[in-house]
């Protein structure tokens, strides 16, 4: 796990499938979020239109970004929220940073928030010697377990009950070990409460950012997400810049693709909205109410007309639930933040394809994740863009490390490839020739990984094309 | 589903590459399932590759060139029937694609619209009605990813084997899985690759059954790879095969 240049995919893959706790919990977990989604969204067409409507809303507030986030700033300036930019992770962690400092703060509460996970937030600030405390139930878990988040919604989903008895019972002072999933949340609720009674500044996410009001929406079911942002004397809230939505009458349809793709609910048990920090003759909210928004990267992807669709992205995390990969290496193994088919998309544009290319390999181009996509990312021709971008014959790549894999000899397999398959007389004698030798070829390269479980394929001593010349047919 | 033609005379053929090397009675099994409905089939001999391996691979110039090929070698307005969702797929939707904003952007676009999978066409297009004459026999079947995905003919294919009256079709567990192949996925990314077509033939075994169908040589390719390599006595067959040895009553006569 980890990220930097720590990261070995091949190993952490091997690593995920030899276990087999891992395979049972991932395949368990799945099996039961793909299922709520469908019991959510029962009518094929709806669902069609829905996801339509949801593309159109997400593409249009693409198309005025720079527009829409100007005015976000100037109405939640105007509401009270202090709104701060940060190009990259290093300049929003010392925002947050200052913040802590300002309010003479050594420890923050936070709700879920996978641009804090972006930021490598909680470590950041433990070298500066302040403790981050994660407020959400499964993040609670892993920190507890000294674990990053596995999944973008359900950040312990690697775990079963068992295991996070085990851990509540080892990490957590005086409690006796119990499976029993009542007591373990109320233990954690215990916990949380005296997080919140002390600690003076909290931190969340943004679902979504709504300029026409300069309102900031977080949708949670376990209502640590409204305690980190009303309790506390200080709310920061952290988003990436592309969940800024132009009006507040685009957020229904969203929210219902959100909540509905993300744990097949109709409506989720908390749908915080914040537009001020607390008004004078209110009784609770935070005193100070900070918005700080994350380019790193962004604005690049923004710029390129194909990857621009990664943005459209609202984070239900449903292409990692549909994913054959994802639920058989689990998100640990893709080394990064964001695991799964939309972690394959973003992360190599975020990092650069040298340092994280190699994720766009891991997909069978099955489609199942454009499938149920609710914004229609068309997360496959996003891979396969970023495959031509590892290789970039032309040069003329827009993610940083384009060209990064370029080498003869695959130039050379697919020049001669290009070759068989114009020239039919190449195409025949090549074809003859895997008919004759196919059972002597040497088992090396990607022979060698066919033929790891698997017999090696079978080449026919005559070819359809040999059988149709014989049948006489008419061939135009 | 795209508009369907008035029932031709005569088609074209696209055998697929896998077909043209590797299992090529399930080629001559769709020409024979063709020819018996009173079609001529013709198969143009330059043909070769739908380009989909460099096209998947990010190799996009040279599957340019290849399609380019492909569009050159079909050129009447005869419809095109492909013996694979995938190769199908590929040229239905991704040339129009590959060529956008280019002066041959319509000659790919009325190619495209050409294409039909080959289920899809004896479904949709020829209405068939399959006479089974052979004996009783159980089999599942396997979706492929793009014949699912792209082309939206799994009923179609589905269809006939119910048409068979003898043949009892157990279903898998997870029918709509992917089973691993994915091209260069499987050399590149091998040890995912191999977990994958071990949980489908682990599916595949649970059901009993002796055959596998298939509508795509790829998926067949990995499948039978596989049930070989871990001695699961368990026949991948392409759909178009099964289908002319069920009614046709001789397998030998292929
Ligand atoms: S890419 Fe689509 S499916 Fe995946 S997390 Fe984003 S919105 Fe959800």
């Amino acid at each position: 796990m980890g990220t930097g240049n720590s990261f070995d995919f091949e190993r952490n893959i091997d690593a995920a499938l030899a276990d087999q706790q891992l395979k049972k919990n991932l395949r368990n977990a799945m099996d039961i979020l793909v299922e709520k989604r469908r019991a959510v969204f029962t009518d094929p067409e709806a669902l069609e239109q829905l996801r339509a409507a949801g593309n159109a809303i997400k593409r249009r507030a693409l198309s005025k970004l720079p527009q829409l986030l100007e005015q976000l700033e100037a109405k939640c300036r105007q509401n009270g929220i202090q709104v701060h930019w940060a190009e990259d992770t290093a300049a929003a962690n010392r925002i947050v940073l200052e913040i802590m400092r300002a309010n003479d703060a050594t420890e923050l509460v936070k709700g879920k928030s996978m641009v804090s996970e972006e930021m490598h937030l909680n470590r950041f600030l433990k070298d500066h010697g302040i403790e981050a405390l994660e407020s959400d139930l499964g993040e609670f878990i892993i920190q507890l377990n000294g674990e990053t988040p596995s999944h973008i919604i359900v950040p312990a989903i690697h775990k079963n009950k068992d295991e996070v008895a085990e851990i509540f019972h080892d990490k957590l002072p005086d409690t006796p070990y119990t499976e029993d999933v009542e007591e373990l949340t109320r233990i954690a609720r215990q916990a949380m409460r005296k997080l919140f009674a002390r600690v003076k500044v909290g931190l969340s996410g943004v679902n979504f950012a709504i300029a026409e009001t300069g309102t900031l929406l977080l949708v949670e079911n376990e209502g640590n997400g409204r305690m980190s942002t009303t309790v506390p004397d200080v709310h920061i809230a952290v988003m990436g810049l592309e969940k800024v939505l132009e009006k507040l009458s685009d957020v229904p349809p969203l929210l219902r693709l959100l909540t509905g793709s993300a744990t097949g609910q109709i409506i989720t048990t908390y749908v915080n909205m914040i537009t001020s920090p607390r008004k004078e003759g209110e009784k609770d909210g935070p005193k100070e109410v900070h918005l700080v928004i994350l380019d790193n990267g962004r604005s690049r992807m923004l710029a390129d007309p194909e990857f621009r669709e990664t943005l459209l992205c609202i984070r239900c995390g449903t292409c990692l639930n549909h994913c054959p990969v994802y639920v058989r290496i689990g998100g640990h193994a893709y080394g990064h933040v964001y695991p799964g088919p939309i972690g394959k998309i973003l992360t190599p544009q975020m990092e650069g394809l040298e340092q994280a290319g190699v994720l766009a390999t891991a997909s069978s181009l099955c489609g199942a994740c454009g499938d149920v996509c609710p914004v229609k990312i068309p997360i496959p021709a996003l891979i396969r863009r970023l495959r031509s971008e590892s290789y970039d014959a032309k040069g003329d790549g827009t993610v940083s490390g384009h060209g990064y894999k370029k080498n003869l000899t695959e130039t050379l397999v697919w020049k001669g490839w290009e070759l068989v398959n114009v020239h039919p007389a190449l195409n025949r004698l090549s074809t003859k020739m895997a008919g004759a030798m196919g059972k002597r070829l040497p088992k090396v390269g990607p022979l060698k990984q066919w033929t790891r479980a698997r017999s090696a394929p079978k080449f026919a001593g005559k070819s359809l094309h040999d059988h149709e010349l014989e049948k006489g047919g008419r061939d135009d | 589903m795209a508009r369907i033609p008035e029932k031709p005379t005569t088609v074209y053929m696209f055998g697929t590459c896998l077909v043209d090397m590797a299992f090529p009675r399930a080629g001559i099994a769709a020409h024979r399932l063709l020819e018996r409905e009173g079609l001529t089939v013709l198969f143009p001999q330059a043909q070769s590759c739908c380009g989909q391996p460099a096209f998947n691979s990010g190799f996009i110039k040279e599957a340019r060139a290849v399609a380019r090929k492909q569009i050159e070698v079909f050129p009447g307005p005869l419809p095109i029937v492909v013996p694979s969702g995938s190769c199908a797929g590929m040229m239905k939707h991704h040339y129009p694609e590959m060529f956008a904003d280019t002066a041959e952007y319509p000659k790919a676009r009325q190619f495209a619209d050409r294409v039909f999978e080959l289920s899809e066409f004896l479904v949709r297009v020829l209405d068939v009605r399959l006479d089974d004459v052979g004996p009783p026999e159980t089999v599942t079947w396997h979706t492929s990813c793009h014949a699912l995905r792209e082309m939206g003919v799994i009923e179609e294919s589905k269809s006939l084997i119910r048409q068979l009256e003898h043949v009892n079709l157990v279903e898998l567990e997870r029918e709509e899985e992917c089973c691993g192949f994915g091209g260069t996925f499987s050399v590149k990314q091998p040890a995912i690759s191999t977990a994958m077509v071990k949980d489908k033939i682990d599916d595949i075994a649970r059901t009993g059954a002796a055959t596998v169908l298939s509508g795509d040589c790829g998926c067949l390719m990995n499948i039978t790879g596989a049930l070989e390599y871990h001695r699961v006595p368990v026949e991948g067959k392409h759909l178009a095969e099964f289908l002319w040895e069920r009614t046709n009553g001789n397998r030998k006569q292929l």
